[in-house]
């Protein structure tokens, strides 16, 4: 990044005149204190001191948005050019702090009570209780391990993507056919390929590929009975949705090697499969590693077809943590514990992604 | 992408130029080559059948009687005879089009809603992120101890945070806020979602144009935002279709957030396909009609702007 100062050097002469700063003062303070005002009158009658009447907490939601405008005008009236330039940034920042930011600080509230929605005594603060559940809950480690595994297939995945991205680089006709072609699964939403693929191909009876699986002399085709062959099955499905991501990644790398690099190896005499790895791999881990690391990242959040065509089974063996947590809360309601158990997946993604981010840093880092 | 450029077989030449043989050492590496097409166009085309063949089923099946699925016939007018049934179903087959629906109305209402989240959400998170991604690349700003890079890295760090962490907070909020069901609720939390990717496609994308662009409207007279909505947008305006683009394919599939917030009025159609699915029993060629429906949109915007989706995913790969 830009280490000091701007790139863009701009000189103004509008320093702010002084009505102006405290009217944006005033603003800003103002709507500071109608928010405060909205908000404690509607926690006082969330706590029983008086009845306004209110249903919803949406005057103290309108109150802070009308305090969110104010505050990015107030930095135009207090700083001008400055508070212009903070005008780009600002909107984006509250707009992810106030949605990320507050429900996180509210979700481990949550994840330390005692919570289920369809019991009538509402949320009890019980302390470390969902914890220590959590630790003896066999199903959940079940799913994180699952998670591992899920995440081990990317191998495949990206030799998969590097083969079809090597491909589409090499000299053929009709790229852009392929190339459309290759990328069309990315389209396609994980629910309609749930369908597609995982209960009408895949269906033991009638489905394409289980009269495949018959032809090539497999008994009984039966792509979710088994837990390994159901965790395979969900690990193609997702897979097959995924790959073109990589593929096009893999390939805007390719695309971007000189190719004097490639004929002076050739030249050299490598042949093509030691010119491979030897000039054009080493020369791709950057934007390998970014692809896989960016490709975790969306992995780990695996659930749509998990949920959608197995719900976890047989046994767990294809539980995601995500599709677990969302069967917690659908079918038993329990908000504490459900979110809770997403909190412990959060601080566990943030330490590998932290330490996966780091070595990567260390693998890519040009060597002299 | 340029002209395809292999080097063209040896038996160009004219014939009668037979005196000069080919040398041994040229036939193999004309055997070489051609090895190397086949094999090269082989696995293209495994992989193009791979890639198009489920594709191809579901819009085939959703032409399908129930022999025909039992059968397991794949070629229409071949083996089977397109009939409208799961179209008629869905109350979408020539034959039904003109009269009231139930299903249709279903489905056109959700359709409307999915089109609704998804174009809003891309919409607001593309104005967010650009002015974002733009304020980042030529400003440095300092917000307490944080500085441009730490606020870059805030906003990309947000990709990493899973949604099921939010899930369950945003619905209890949401449920104070009278958003629970609703289209704004969605869209918010969809604009969050892919906020982070935006940003990055358009940081790339204003790092790529000359700071000197700016630097003359500024001498001509022109203010900080004066410059950047009219001299800078429309030349930024390929990366933000890309990140429009990629927002869309991203929101309108999303599924998670919609099963957990939506019930009746606001669910979109990936909610729709989800809840049929539940229900076993083979009305096969209704699920193929209604998946095919829920896919086309966007096999369409991949066949037809494949060049920005493309962009949009290359963004920040390389460097």
């Amino acid at each position: 990044m830009n280490a000091g100062g701007d790139l863009l050097h701009v000189v103004t002469s509008d320093e702010p005149a002084r009505g102006r700063a405290a009217l944006g003062r005033a603003l800003i303070w103002g709507s500071a204190a109608l928010l405060a005002a909205v908000a404690l009158a509607q926690a006082g009658q969330h706590w029983g001191w008086w009845d306004l009447g209110l249903t919803t907490w949406r005057p103290t939601l309108y109150a802070y948005l009308t305090w969110a405008v104010a505050l990015c005008w107030g930095q135009v009236l207090i700083r001008g050019e400055a508070g212009r330039r903070a005008l780009f940034v600002l909107p984006a920042v509250l707009f992810v702090v106030s949605l990320t930011v507050f429900p996180l600080l509210f979700g481990v509230l949550i994840a330390l009570s005692d919570w289920n929605l369809s019991s009538p005594t509402g949320r009890r603060f019980n302390g470390l209780d969902n914890i220590r559940r959590m630790w003896t809950d066999p199903f959940y480690w079940n799913a994180l391990r699952n998670m591992v595994w899920y995440s081990l297939a990317i191998v495949v995945e990206y030799a998969i993507a590097f083969g079809l991205a090597l491909l589409l680089h090499a000299e053929i006709r009709a790229r852009r056919f392929f190339r459309v072609a290759f990328l069309l699964p990315l389209m396609l939403s994980p629910v309609a390929v749930s369908w597609m693929i995982g209960k009408s191909m895949l269906e033991p009876r009638f489905g394409p590929l289980a009269r495949l699986g018959r032809a090539l002399g497999w008994e009984q085709p039966s792509f979710f009975g088994d837990p390994l062959i159901a965790r395979l099955t969900i690990m193609a499905m997702d897979a097959w949705t995924f790959i073109p991501f990589m593929m096009i990644m893999l390939l805007a790398g390719l695309q971007a090697i000189p190719r004097e690099v490639q004929e002076a190896a050739r030249v050299d005499g490598a042949s093509g499969w030691r010119g491979f790895w030897e000039v054009t791999f080493p020369l791709m881990l950057p934007v390998s590693v970014t692809a896989i690391l960016i490709r975790l990242i969306f992995k780990l959040k695996l659930a749509d077809i998990v949920i959608n065509v197995t719900a976890g089974g047989p046994g767990g063996a294809t539980d995601t943590v995500t599709s677990f947590i969302f069967r917690e809360y659908r079918d038993r309601s329990n908000v504490g514990y459900g979110t809770l158990l997403a909190m412990v997946y959060l601080v566990l993604i943030v330490i590998v992604m932290t330490v996966l981010m780091k070595l990567a840093e260390r693998a890519t880092r040009p060597r002299t | 992408m340029s002209a395809d450029t292999a080097a063209p077989p040896a038996e160009t030449r004219p014939a009668e130029a037979a005196i000069f043989r080919d040398a041994e050492a040229d036939l193999r590496y004309r055997a070489r080559w051609w090895t190397s097409r086949v094999a090269i166009y082989g696995a293209l085309l495994i992989w193009t059948v791979v890639a198009l063949f489920p594709i191809y089923w579901t819009v085939t099946t959703s032409f399908k009687q129930a022999p025909d699925v039992m059968q397991g016939n794949l070629v229409p007018w071949v083996d089977f005879e397109p009939a409208w049934l799961g179209w008629r179903s869905l109350g979408l087959s020539p034959d039904t089009i003109g009269q009231p629906s139930t299903p249709r109305a279903e489905f056109l209402k959700r359709f409307a809603n999915s089109a609704i989240v998804s174009l809003a959400a891309s919409g607001l998170a593309v104005v967010l992120g650009s002015l974002a991604a733009y304020g980042l690349s030529r400003f440095a700003y300092r917000f307490g101890p944080l500085r441009n890079g730490d606020i870059s890295f805030f906003f990309l760090s947000q990709l990493i945070l899973p949604p099921v962490v939010l899930a369950l907070p945003f619905l209890v909020l949401y449920k104070a806020l009278a958003l629970l069901d609703t289209r704004v609720g969605l869209i918010l939390l969809y604009t969050l979602t892919v906020l982070p990717i935006v940003i990055w496609i358009m940081r790339d994308q204003f790092a790529g144009i000359p700071h000197e662009l700016e630097e003359a409207a500024l001498v001509d007279g022109l203010g900080t935002w004066g410059a950047f909505l009219t001299i800078i947008l429309p030349l930024a305006v390929p990366g933000m279709v890309a990140a429009f683009i990629l927002s869309l394919v991203l929101t309108w599939n999303e599924y998670f957030f919609a099963a957990l917030l939506t019930s009746t009025h606001a669910n979109t159609l990936p909610v729709m396909v989800a809840s049929q699915t539940g229900s076993q029993g083979i009305n096969w060629w209704a699920m193929a009609a209604l998946s095919t429906a829920a896919i086309l949109p966007l096999i369409v915007v991949g066949i037809l702007l494949e060049r920005f989706i493309i962009r949009g995913m290359a963004a920040g790969a390389v460097k």
